[in-house]
């Protein structure tokens, strides 16, 4: 699952996802792996600004990846003046839709329950008890 | 074949959920070409527009533009499986109930031949409130920004089908099984169980239960959820809608 998904998950427990802690999950014994993909400049360029970009440098530090800017970058900082994609596009393309979690877990930071990810899919399928 | 009384979450679990378990592969091979009108709803979607697929099954209509982002999801790990490999997509397993996504996030949903698989009438209204949820209000983060407010495609399949071979009419039985024939190898022993009953020459047959939603009924429906309806019509044996939330949804 590509990293740039969990900027989109929550716990799915319904009193959960109201609540602050339960945005971004965190990963646990997270195994990575990158899967190559085409650049798509233009798609990154109108998707960034819909990251919640915290969450994101929250991500990339507890995978132990590289920090990410202090700020979403901003369209000066993604293409050049001839219009060519820059090395940031090109590290946020390898981050967000490159990198993805092969196996490991996602945990609610509010209720602690653990989704488990397998070869790449997250199962966010509750037990009754908790439904 | 009309469906019994007592419904809800087990007996979906039981007529649905396994069922679509055991014939994903077979299911996938036969659903490949996307409908025109979801084709468009999504090729219309501006580049970087992130939304959702709930129920995705065998993930054709990630295919559709590579453009935007979609986080599939669908409640049989089969079908998942299957729908994971349309980049630059995602697949993920989770139930249109539970959804594990936030409030007013994203700029589009659509959940395609999913609402009519919920067995009461509660529970339908409630799978729609949990999709125009995750909708976004107005312009991406809030900022009125001049993209408006997400909208969700929504399909069921119609009770009107006079031009199919399935015989449903209006005024006839909503709920209904729907068998799924899987052709088997000549001579190959049948096996019963998880909905399957044996047929000749090892064939197996599946029943699906459906809700099958008579005209106006999804637009009812959609506004008893919360939500309003933008645009709706008719698609060849389905009915559809275009919502967007309604003021008073939280």
């Amino acid at each position: 699952m590509k990293l740039l998904t969990l900027n989109f998950l929550t716990c799915a427990r319904k009193t959960c996802k109201s609540t602050a802690a339960a945005f971004p999950l965190h990963p646990k014994e997270a195994e990575l792996e990158q899967v190559e993909m085409e650049l798509n400049p233009l798609f990154v360029k109108n998707m960034l600004p819909r990251l919640d970009w915290e969450a994101m440098k929250t991500l990339a530090t507890e995978l132990g990846l590289p920090n990410l800017p202090a700020e979403t970058p901003v369209a000066e900082e993604l293409a050049n003046e001839s219009g060519e994609p820059t090395q940031t596009l090109r590290d946020l393309h390898t981050l967000l839709m490159e990198t993805a979690i092969a196996s490991g877990k996602l945990v609610c930071g509010n209720c602690g329950h653990e989704y488990a990810v397998k070869e790449g899919i997250a199962n966010f399928l509750l037990p009754s008890h908790m439904v | 074949m009309s469906a019994p009384e007592n419904k809800g979450e087990q007996y979906e679990e039981q007529h649905v959920h396994e069922v679509y378990e055991q014939i994903a592969s077979h299911f996938s091979s036969t659903r490949y070409k996307p409908w025109p009108i979801i084709e468009r709803f999504l090729q219309a979607l501006s580049p970087g527009s992130v939304g959702l697929d709930v129920g995705c099954g065998n993930g054709k209509y990630l295919a559709v533009n590579p453009n935007i982002y979609i986080v599939g999801s669908d409640r049989s790990t089969n079908l998942v499986h299957i729908a994971r490999r349309h980049q630059p997509h995602t697949a993920l397993v989770a139930d249109i109930l539970d959804l594990p996504h936030g409030n007013k996030t994203f700029d589009f949903a659509i959940s395609i031949a999913v609402i009519h698989h919920l067995s009461t009438p509660e529970r339908r209204r409630e799978a729609i409130t949990s999709v125009l949820r995750t909708l976004r209000t107005d312009g991406f983060k809030g900022e009125g920004n001049g993209e408006g407010k997400g909208r969700a495609l929504l399909y069921v399949w119609a009770l009107e089908q006079e031009g199919s071979r399935r015989g449903w009419a209006e005024g006839g039985e909503q709920d209904v099984m729907v068998p799924w024939v899987m052709r088997g190898k000549k001579g190959a022993v049948s096996q019963d169980g998880g909905g399957a009953s044996g047929g000749g020459g090892g064939d197996r047959t599946f029943h699906r239960y459906y809700h099958l939603y008579r005209e106006g009924e999804l637009e009812a429906d959609v506004r008893a959820a919360g939500g309003e309806v933008v645009e709706a019509g008719y698609e060849k044996d389905n009915w559809w809608a275009v919502a967007i939330r309604g003021n008073n949804l939280t």
